[in-house]
């Protein structure tokens, strides 16, 4: 019994590469829930997190918001919602938001937090409006920590994912839950390998994102 | 011109940072505040970019007040530079210099231009244009720091400890680099130190501020020296104020004896005439007019001397360019008690006794030459 | 009719039995993950070259979703405790080890001068300097481990009703009792609150001298 067997039986199996339980229609349904949870949580963590950063203040109760975040459990949430407002995409994506807010709320507000002050006082010195200070001095110091916290909470999202099977919807997770019921390691093994490779394929997204958008003055510099 | 007009900053908690500051800081010169932490100074500063806002009082720029036009107009129309240089780490050199003229909306090639002209300016190699922040030196970064402050040729310069993070050999280069642009370019400068010897360095008038954002004394740094208002100016200026004063005191006026000079190759006649009672001592220079030490007459034999043996000339003076405190430390420094004045080549013009400077010393007093000609002299 | 606090008998637990249950499953495997990250992290501080690797080999491990890695594991642990424990366990090594690498690479060389210089060998420098100073980023690790640990316990709901109150989540379905969720998703969260303030009073006390200040984090 070994884990590389049923990854070999999983992938080798011509069947589950076509049809709406196939490998590719599984693997972009996941990715949709992915990208859409982490729109959520960026669109919500982002613009709080520059901001509170920038100004300096609110980060006591970022902490707060954030650790009753994190303290929601994302799997019991989710069958929660589901009893009270029954089987949707509305009870995959709030859990999954819960739990990637939080890291992209501390870091970003961590990460415009740490930038010197020195260039920012400078830059205010040369009659630098708040909004350029903000998106030509800051922001593009910060990136690199921003992008991290963007980062982590993408793999936990994709991670996660997996429980919309649970609730009857598609993605990776399928493989895991129906493994599970009908006893197929062979499926769950390789449901479980397709996820952590999106998770790789993830990190390599983010790496390269962060070689294009990033300056060198500060991948090197800092 | 710009004017302080009793100006005070108090803060919420009750600190008194700036407490009813007036001065008058001259155009086209270099005006220092200088005091120990706390005194005020940065915060003063600050108050001249808007960068703080007084409590009390105002400030005016050539008869207006700074309120009277929108905050970022006036910043940028003062070049602004901090400890650290706090430069932009995601922008290369020539993009952080070009900054305040992109500000002011030039074209990205003339503020690039107009960049590229300031590095050569401040003294810095072309080829640093395309590199980033992190890889210059301390003092090439804040050489970067000055260039972009004069980018956008403002005619007010603010610089708040610009030069306390470097080393004391780079910080005297940046120093001199200041005061040869300040020659060139005539800014109306503000200069925050806690440095008294920067102060007196750079300084046209210098603020001496104490604890509690008072002023103790506003005069150019000879007077300063000379005359301390108080004990706390005494105090803060350290010992040796008299022999720090000798800077602004030209040695030019200096009678030098070209008597006791005799070249290495000197024969038995020259040697004999040279040699006297009332000169204890000979100076040997080489062919080229430049010293090599003194001996005793009735050491030294004609064709056979031996340079190894002779006693050490201390440091010369440049004869007229050097204050008579250089010429003062060369004496003191040399065994003989005689000082060596050299011309800008080396070559020596003659040499002076410590009776002679000491003489001079007390002329000068009298005169109390503290005048803009003393002042070029350091 | 039911009460809030009225646990199906199917579940074999009251209450407070089902939170002792969830703690156990929860904090046994932190604990064991910081037994075993601490000699791992040292290693990685000791040898440079390892980290890299052992950070992407414990990316790829918290990739992995959990509720796979206990199925994976029902064929050697059984539908057990210890299948659910194991993955939590591994889960907050992930966390830990990166935590424990930076607060211990954080300490100032120049204090690991002073200590070397006074004469303090390898391992009472570890114990009396680099340790006590990684505390605060341990513990910042620890929070982020142990809130994400009572979390997922609930998942083990779904190898056999081994998830403690993620059990409740199953029965509020069987039962139609929404409460029973309701229940259990509030009990989870104010056990994190809880464990997460119990941490932070633990930092307070192991580094008196840290700055009171509050910060997010």
């Amino acid at each position: 019994m070994n884990i590389l067997n049923f990854v070999h039986a999983f992938f080798s199996d011509s069947a589950h590469w076509h049809g709406y339980d196939g490998i590719p229609t599984r693997f972009w349904e996941h990715i949709g829930y992915s990208l859409e949870a982490l729109a959520y949580s960026a669109v919500i963590g982002l613009p709080i997190g520059v901001l509170t950063g920038h100004y300096g203040r609110g980060g006591n109760a970022l902490a707060l918001i954030a650790t009753a975040g994190r303290a929601l459990p994302t799997f019991g949430l989710l069958v929660l919602l589901t009893i009270l407002l029954g089987f949707s995409l509305v009870p995959v994506m709030v859990p999954l938001v819960v739990l990637a807010v939080p890291p992209i709320l501390v870091t970003t507000y961590e990460a415009l937090r740490s930038v010197d002050p020195s260039p920012v006082d400078a830059a205010r010195g040369m009659g630098m409006s708040e909004s350029r200070i903000l998106f030509q001095v800051e922001l593009p110091v910060a990136l690199p920590l921003i992008l991290s916290g963007l980062r982590s909470a993408a793999i936990q999202i994709v991670s996660t994912a997996t429980i919309a099977a649970y609730v009857g919807l598609g993605g990776l997770g399928r493989y895991i839950i129906d493994g599970l019921y009908q006893r197929s390691y062979e499926k769950v093994v390789g449901g479980a390998t397709l996820v952590a490779g999106l998770a790789l394929a993830t990190l390599a997204v983010f790496w390269a994102v962060g070689r294009f958008a990033v300056s060198p003055g500060v991948r090197r510099g800092a | 011109m710009i004017r302080i007009d009793s100006v005070t900053k108090r803060y919420p908690d009750g600190t008194v940072a700036v407490d009813r500051l007036s001065l008058e800081i001259p155009d086209r010169s270099i005006t220092v505040l200088v005091g120990p932490s706390g005194c005020g100074k940065t915060t003063t500063l600050r108050m001249i970019n808007r960068m703080v806002e007084p409590s009390e009082g105002s400030i005016l720029l050539d008869g207006v007040d700074i309120q009277a036009q929108p905050v970022n107009t006036l910043r940028r129309s003062m070049g602004y530079v901090i400890q650290n240089a706090g430069l932009f780490q995601h922008r290369t050199i020539i993009d952080n210099i070009a900054t305040v003229p992109r500000l002011l909306g030039w074209s990205k090639e003339r503020s690039r231009a107009r960049a590229a002209e300031l590095m050569e300016r401040v003294g810095l190699d072309s080829s640093l244009a395309r590199r980033y922040p992190y890889q210059l030196s301390g003092g090439q970064q804040q050489r970067v720091g000055v260039a972009r402050a004069l980018a956008a040729d403002p005619p007010v310069l603010l610089m708040d400890e610009p030069f306390s993070a470097v080393d004391p050999v780079v910080r005297k280069g940046l120093q001199d680099e200041l005061l040869r642009i300040q020659e060139e370019l005539g800014k109306t400068i503000v200069f925050v130190t806690h440095d008294i010897d920067e102060a007196i360095k750079l300084g046209t008038m210098v603020a001496v501020m104490r604890t509690g954002g008072k002023l103790a004394q506003f005069a150019p740094p000879a007077e300063l020296l000379s005359a301390p208002a108080d004990d706390f100016v005494e105090d803060f200026l350290g010992t040796d104020r008299g022999i720090r004063r000798l800077s602004f005191f030209p040695s030019g006026a200096l009678k030098l004896e070209s008597g006791p000079v005799v070249p290495v190759d000197a024969d038995a006649k020259k040697l004999a005439a040279r040699g006297s009672a009332d000169v204890p001592y000979l100076l040997v220079t080489d062919l080229d007019g430049k010293p090599l030490g003194w001996g005793a007459p009735q050491d030294l034999t004609a064709g056979e001397i031996a340079v190894g043996q002779l006693l050490p000339y201390g440091r010369p003076f440049v004869h007229g360019k050097d204050s008579l405190r250089a010429a003062l430390d060369g004496a003191v420094l040399s065994p003989t008690g005689w000082s060596v004045g050299v011309d800008g080549t080396g070559r020596v013009v003659g040499v002076v006794s410590q009776a002679v400077i000491a003489e001079a010393i007390r002329n000068a007093h009298a005169e109390g030459r503290t005048d803009d000609e003393a002042k070029a002299v350091r | 009719m039911s009460g809030f606090f009225d646990i199906p008998s199917d579940l074999q637990h009251s209450y407070l039995g089902l939170i002792g249950l969830h703690l156990r499953e929860a904090l046994i495997p932190v604990l064991v993950g910081l037994l075993v990250s601490l000699p791992i992290a040292q290693l990685c501080v000791r040898f440079r070259w390892l980290y890299p690797p052992v950070l992407g080999v414990t990316t790829v491990l918290y990739a992995v979703p959990s509720l796979a890695f206990f199925v994976f594991l029902i064929d050697y642990t059984g539908q057990s405790e210890t299948t659910v424990m194991i993955p939590l366990a591994v889960y907050s090594l992930v966390v830990l080890v990166p935590a424990i690498v930076d607060g211990v690479r954080s300490v100032p060389p120049e204090t690991l001068a002073a200590a070397t210089a006074m004469g303090l060998g390898a391992v009472r420098r570890y114990f009396q300097v680099q340790l006590p100073i990684a505390v605060p980023a341990i513990i910042a690790g620890l929070r982020v481990a142990t809130v994400s640990s009572i979390s997922l316990v609930s998942i083990g709901m779904l190898i056999g009703n081994q998830g403690a109150l993620g059990n409740l989540l199953n029965d509020a379905n069987i039962y139609h009792r929404p409460e029973l969720a309701v229940n259990a998703v509030l009990t989870m969260a104010a056990l994190a609150i809880l464990a997460d303030a119990a941490l932070v009073l633990v930092r307070r006390v192991l580094t008196p001298w840290m700055p009171r200040k509050g910060a997010a984090r």
